[in-house]
């Protein structure tokens, strides 16, 4: 891997080291199930990388060790230089679902991180900033509804806002537009990227979409399945911002031929 | 027309094709006509059995009788007679009973639906009391406590607590895993996740465990006023049937009957403040 090539959103050279797994592997007790085994990964600062895998290849127990939701079997996770041992207030997540709680409105809810580390009071002067990242996401007047009201891709751009309230190193997110129809998704993938690029975040998405994950990552982790491993990481060599308009250009059909090539072979065994 | 062969019927020779769509007579009726025809069928049906003789008038008074009664009984409660005085102890016994019923079948659905300790622990016990006849505790109550109001807040309570508990404790269980996960990766205490996350979410289920409970509360003080004396609504009830003056039996109950609607409806109507974000459906009884 040649990193001299990778770019971040705006352009520049590609940061710093943020998030870290060494030989990561983790083996369910219970039933001795080998979910994932020997994970190394590094996300850099200002990057966007996918992982992306059959069912079964660990994806979503590798998001949980990240976030700290699990420990490992094996190996080390380090996130800015600390150990993750435990949910972390510079892990911002994201789900399928909004998830938004309906006896809250939208800043409500997107204080709650703030109220649930540090108290209501801290809550209260953090509205300010959720009525900005309200502003950032395009929900500008929808500040004091409840979720009900509500659309799918309104409430996830809320949820997004959750997310970055706590200015958080890094973004988990969980295949978090499945829920959504293919036109609000694409829609909502570029917001993802703008987001992204004004933040300067660094991403790791997990996602069944190929196209999806082509489109928005600088890194693609192709996972294979039983035991769960890393098959190979694929560079994604477009121009920053990536449009829409890219998904019909025959650069983007031949990483996402060989993508799926490698998901096949996953499939055989 | 000019352009007639490529296009042999057009829509232009057309009116506006405005159609209605049908709805059958019977489902476009309103609420309020559909209730009066019930209770005209009712009393019709209800006249008719008594004032041809087909069953005794000793066993079904007519619907005049009932309704003379109820002026009677309801002038007695106004006027602050001996009646208002019985209903007012029966209403203590349904109030404190409830009361003692949320207290203890909240804290045991807390117990029993957040600590796996109390699922393990006290959900046995708790199911095996719930099939029991519990009315069959009553003469038990009353062998503890006495012929007083105790003994029916206790059968009230007791019959009260279950729908509660079980209530509570699947409320405390409907949160989705996302909820969780989001509730773990912010930091949160047990305490903070309980009280932030699954109290809230579980609302709907605790209201409808409420909702069984307050019909409970009622039946539970009126058997134990039945089967332990007092000077409650039951004991009027008890002494005008053995009296056969099934008129005041009918008044009394009717009466009674409005006491129980007016605690299920203030729960209905709390919940309805409480639980805003929920909807609520007609006739949804199990949330």
């Amino acid at each position: 891997m040649n990193s001299a090539v990778l770019q971040d959103y705006s352009g520049a050279p590609l940061g710093a080291p943020v998030y870290e797994l060494n030989h990561v592997s983790k083996t369910y007790a219970r039933n001795r199930v080998v979910a994932l085994e020997d994970v190394s990964l590094t996300l850099r600062k200002g990057s966007f990388t996918s992982v992306i895998g059959s069912s079964g290849c660990g994806k979503s127990t590798l998001l949980k060790i990240m976030a700290g939701l699990i420990p490992p079997s094996k190996g080390r996770v380090v996130l800015q230089g600390q150990p993750v041992t435990g949910a972390r207030r510079d892990i911002g997540m994201m789900f399928q679902q909004a998830t938004l709680f309906p006896w809250k409105t939208a800043v409500q809810n997107i204080v709650l991180p703030i109220e649930i580390r540090d108290g209501p009071a801290a809550a209260k002067k953090a509205m300010d900033k959720a009525y900005e990242l309200l502003d950032v996401v395009g929900l500008k007047g929808f500040e004091n509804v409840y979720p009900n009201e509500l659309s799918g891709g309104m409430a996830q751009r809320a949820s997004i806002c959750r997310m970055l309230i706590t200015e958080p190193a890094v973004l988990l997110l969980d295949e978090p537009f499945s829920a959504l129809d293919e036109l609000s998704r694409d829609m909502m993938n570029m917001e993802l990227q703008r987001i992204c690029r004004e933040q300067e975040a660094t991403a790791f998405l997990v996602t069944h979409s190929i196209q999806e994950a082509v489109i928005l990552s600088d890194e693609i982790v192709v996972m294979k399945p039983r035991p769960g491993r890393l098959a190979e990481i694929v560079e994604v060599d477009l121009p920053r911002p990536r449009t829409l308009d890219m998904m019909t250009t025959p650069k983007f059909g031949e990483i996402v031929d060989y993508i799926r090539g490698l998901l096949d072979k996953g499939e055989d065994m | 027309m000019t352009d007639v062969k490529n296009n042999p019927i057009s829509s232009e020779q057309f009116e506006d094709t405005v159609w209605t769509q049908e709805v059958a007579f019977i489902d476009s009726v309103p609420r309020w006509i559909a209730m009066t025809f019930v209770f005209v069928v009712f009393i019709g049906v209800w006249q008719f059995v008594t004032s041809f003789g087909l069953v005794s008038p000793i066993i079904l008074p007519t619907p005049w009788e009932t309704l003379m009664d109820m002026i009677f009984v309801g002038k007695n409660l106004a006027t602050g007679g001996y009646m208002l005085t019985a209903l007012w102890i029966t209403i203590l016994e349904v109030i404190y009973g409830f009361a003692l019923a949320i207290t203890i079948g909240f804290t045991l659905g807390v117990i029993v639906g957040e600590t796996a300790f109390g699922e393990k622990a006290l959900m046995p016990y708790l199911v095996a009391i719930d099939t029991m006849p519990k009315v069959a505790f009553a003469p038990l109550f009353v062998a503890w406590l006495g012929f007083g109001i105790e003994s029916k807040v206790a059968l009230a309570a007791f019959i009260a607590t279950f729908p509660i508990v079980v209530g509570t404790a699947a409320g405390l269980h409907a949160a989705d895993e996302n909820a969780r996960m989001l509730f773990k990766t912010m930091g949160a205490s047990r305490m903070q996740t309980l009280i932030k996350m699954k109290l809230p979410t579980g609302l709907p289920q605790i209201f409808t465990g409420l909702k069984i409970g307050a019909v409970g509360v009622m039946a539970g003080a009126i058997t134990g006023e039945f089967l332990g004396g007092g000077k409650g609504f039951g004991e009027l009830i008890r002494v005008a049937a053995s009296q056969l003056n099934t008129p005041r039996v009918f008044s009394l109950i009717l009466y009674l009957s409005l006491v129980g609607l007016a605690l299920y409806m203030l729960v209905t109507w709390t919940q309805r403040k409480v639980v805003f974000w929920h909807k609520e459906r007609v006739g949804d009884y199990d949330g």
